[in-house]
């Protein structure tokens, strides 16, 4: 163990930031991260074994204890489940023989469900040891893994075709649809200069794809003049929220594109240092984009005098996540990046002005840099006459669920959801969640609404859900999903997603009350007010919104207009009914007492 | 003169003028002039969290953390209004049914900040269900006790031990409900770190989590801090402001 630590701290120059990046390779290597690693990464970047055991253990796919060798995890989003990822999981631990969520007494393997691999339209998908990722799982494909796992094959020598990930463009637009030749917007930016290239992406009135839709010639131009003499640019490709996955097929179709938006963000600001920031479940991605990160610099797109151009240096390294939704929030990806725990900080000051180490950095979505390379090669004008007034140009989706065509569509922003429900074949639809857990639910008499920012806003995602669904169901997935998430940091988030999860898993064993709603609603103005960051605040989201439109579906859960807990008091007492041999009527619950003796 | 009062800048908390500086956080200037904003995870003289949320205020009719918001010269603050301190109260009973809290028997029971804070926001019983979660005590030092079960993740022995007492003994470890406090020594057990019980971070736990052995009962019940002052008396939250702490 001592060489692999010592080889993979190298790879590092022992930089405490590279945290992260040292506690998952040491893993990949090792399988599990044992105390002696941690304290010899704790000596070797100046950290303390407590700091670096906070950090490791905050992190969903790093393990402080011994997991199977090969670690098998089942994307448990709403669509996997409904594509039948549950008795799929089941029937893979049965053939195992290992429970969910435990390792197998031979230490070979262990199964467990996590949040979403971002693979929505070819589900059920599964990730194996965080890294390779299974798609459209079925009963034959699950027989044969426990096959592959038993006669211990190497995941790299398993059938390609499992592993084959799919790109669906069903509907491109301006962004995916026109060629583009790398460099191409780069040098229609040194034509314009630095300011002049500011001054497009201003004039394009372009907001954030990231879901926030924050001005991003705005956020450039904050970056631009905040004081400090490094600034940097970061690409937040942490695609975490559930259903989501229009990230995956641009990095895989379109890594030029967003590598070029990057470095025109670099241009505009003045940064020479990038990163790309990849979610752990998509380090299938890794190789793919350093090859792309490769020929760019061969090509003099990037690092030193890029194009020719003197004193224009810039260069990007890949951040590869390790299972965190939250670092999607751009302070904790900021904190991730730096080697600490992802929880996210205290604002302001705002990465804009105090980001990556202290230095200005802006942070924008994947699907941003993309527009911007293309804002840059046709003028922001352009981009402002595509879609309504406040949400200009288009939008990708990621469109999964009940549908006959998932994947990804790119539309001009003020496109109604009857729309894209006919493009991708939905019928018979009740329900769509717009922008993941954290976003809106649609039901049917909505449908005529817009995806814009003045009407119903989305990070570029939508689930389908036809009415054979129960919606009840999905909003206690969202539940669990967050809190499974929650950071933990501030009270109300860590205790009250927990709360929410517990409640709701009461009304679905059947042991509701009224009492209960109103505890619910109580969770949901406190949590919205209250939480330190935003995951907090969006968690009971959909439980607003089913509650509000598909109410029957709670209610027929309720048992009683009055309190009810959550335990069967009459299954409670029958071991003091087996130890007193009775069965009379007064050993059970509700008590009655016969008049008689 | 006291700068504060030179710099003619005050903001309105709940209808009162209260001095600032620039720079200043609603809480810090409040607590300067001894008005109370409820806070379990903030102390005079560390930087702020905004972790336990108690301090949720009205900033210009925005909810806002009192320890993290600046104060700005004319800025309206509501604390004491009935909604806020309902969801004080739910904050609490959150922290009560997220550990294992049984004040009759916590030598901590007087001089407990969280048990005081309840009193003060009336909360009678948990209302949620409680988690009992299983958490081990370590009594491996000599002078301390580290009683996981009563840790509310303040993080205040996190930032004194590193901030006052450059020793950096604690972190926060894990995620979600399982996050819990680690401590820096080869073992993981504080009796193996290099806390002692004369450190700041040995004196600043605001509940009975981190506590000195043997002194327990020096005070009897009935004579302890918040059987003598009521929370919200000005400066009985914690010990006496840090000399630095200018008051005007």
């Amino acid at each position: 163990m001592e060489a692999t630590v010592r080889t993979v701290l190298a790879r590092h120059a022992n930089q405490p930031q590279a945290l992260v990046q040292i506690l998952r390779e040491l893993q990949a290597e090792q399988g599990w991260l044992p105390r002696e690693a941690l304290m010899a990464v704790a000596q070797a970047t100046g950290r303390t074994v407590a700091d670096v055991e906070g950090v490791a253990s905050f992190y969903r796919f790093l393990h402080l204890v011994p997991v199977g060798r090969y670690r098998v995890l089942f994307s448990d989003n709403i669509t996997d489940r409904m594509q039948g990822s549950v008795a799929l999981m089941e029937r893979l631990c049965r053939r195992l023989g290992v429970a969910p969520g435990a390792v197998r007494a031979d230490g070979r393997v262990s199964v467990a469900p996590c949040s979403c691999t971002g693979l929505g339209d070819q589900g059920p998908a599964l990730l194996i040891n965080h890294h390779q990722v299974i798609t459209r799982l079925t009963e034959e494909r699950v027989d044969a893994i426990a096959d592959c796992i038993e006669r211990q094959l190497p995941p790299a020598q398993w059938p390609a075709e499992w592993m084959q990930v799919e790109d669906p463009v069903h509907r491109a637009d301006v962004l995916l649809g026109t060629p583009f030749a790398p460099g191409s917007a780069l040098q229609a930016a040194r034509a314009l200069g630095r300011n002049g290239t500011l001054e497009q992406v201003q004039r394009s009135g372009l907001r954030g794809r990231g879901g926030a839709g924050f001005a991003t010639g705005l956020k450039w131009e904050l970056c631009r003049d905040a004081p400090g003499a490094q600034r940097c640019v970061v690409c937040n490709a942490d695609e975490g929220e559930p259903g989501t996955f229009k990230d995956r097929v641009l990095l895989r179709r379109h890594a030029h594109l967003v590598v070029e938006g990057m470095t025109l963000a670099a241009w505009a600001v003045g940064a020479r240092r990038g990163f790309i920031y990849l979610r752990g479940e998509y380090r299938f991605l890794l190789e793919h984009l350093q090859e792309v990160l490769r020929q760019r610099r061969a090509a003099g797109l990037l690092g030193p005098d890029i194009q020719g151009e003197a004193g224009f240096d810039f260069d990007i390294e890949i951040h590869v996540g390790a299972g965190a939704y939250v670092c999607g929030e751009e302070s904790a990806l900021l904190n991730s990046l730096e080697g600490h725990r992802g929880t996210p900080r205290i604002r302001p000051p705002f990465p804009v002005e105090v980001g990556y180490l202290g230095q200005p950095t802006t942070v924008n979505n994947v699907e941003t840099f993309c527009a911007v390379a293309h804002i840059l090669l046709r003028g922001g004008d352009w981009w402002a006459s595509l879609g309504t007034p406040k949400s200009t140009g288009t939008k990708v989706h990621a469109i999964s669920g009940d549908c006959a065509r998932p994947g990804v569509y790119e539309y001009p922003l003020g496109t109604p959801v009857e729309r894209m429900l006919e493009d991708c074949g939905a019928a018979d639809t009740q329900a769509v969640q717009v922008g993941g857990p954290s976003g809106t639910c649609l039901s049917v008499t909505e449908f005529g609404r817009c995806i814009a920012y003045e009407d119903v806003p989305s990070a570029g995602a939508l689930m389908v859900f036809d009415r054979r669904r129960d919606m009840f169901e999905v909003a206690r997935n969202f539940a669990h999903f967050f809190a499974h998430e929650s950071c933990g940091f501030c009270t109300p988030c860590r205790v009250g997603t927990e709360l929410l999860a517990r409640r709701m898993d009461k009304l679905a064993a059947g042991h509701g009350s009224r009492h209960d709603m109103s505890v619910l609603q109580e969770l949901d103005t406190l949590l919205h007010q209250s939480t330190h960051c935003g995951l907090g605040a969006a968690a009971c989201n959909p439980l607003r919104d089913t509650l509000l439109k598909f109410r029957p579906s709670y209610e027929r859960r309720l048992q009683s207009l009055h309190f009810l807990p959550a335990l069967d008091l009459d299954a409670e007492l029958s071991i003091a009914r087996a130890a007193t041999g009775r069965q009379d009527a007064a050993a059970h619950w509700p008590p009655s007492h016969p008049t008689t003796p | 003169m006291s700068r504060y009062t030179a710099s003619g800048l005050s903001f309105l908390l709940d209808g009162e003028e209260v001095p600032m500086a620039p720079g200043d956080t609603v809480l810090q200037a409040a607590h300067r002039v001894g008005r109370y904003i409820p806070h379990l995870c903030w102390h005079p003289g560390l930087p702020a969290h905004g972790s336990c949320r108690l301090c949720m205020v009205n900033f210009n009719g925005r909810p806002v953390s009192a320890c993290t918001a600046l104060a700005a010269p004319g800025a309206v603050v509501e604390c004491q209004t009935p909604a806020l301190q309902a969801e004080r109260r739910t904050l609490l009973q959150m922290l009560f049914v997220e550990g294992n809290h049984f004040c009759p028997s916590c030598e901590r029971s007087g001089n407990c900040l969280l048990q005081a804070t309840a009193y003060q926001h009336e909360m009678a019983g948990p209302h949620f269900e409680e988690f009992y979660p299983g958490r081990p005590v370590d009594a491996s030092h000599p002078d301390m006790l580290l009683d996981h079960n009563r840790c509310i993740l303040c993080g205040l022995c996190v930032r004194a031990s590193e901030l006052l007492d450059g020793k950096s003994v604690f972190a926060i470890a894990g995620h979600g409900t399982r996050c819990h406090l680690v401590v820096d020594s080869p073992s993981g057990q504080l009796g193996d770190s290099a806390l002692s019980v004369h450190d700041q971070a040995a004196g600043i736990c605001p509940v009975g989590a981190l506590m000195p052995k043997r002194v327990g009962f020096r005070d009897p019940i009935g004579q302890r801090r918040y059987d003598l002052h009521r929370v919200d008396e000005p400066h009985s939250q914690e010990a006496a402001p840090p000399a630095d702490e200018e008051t005007p």
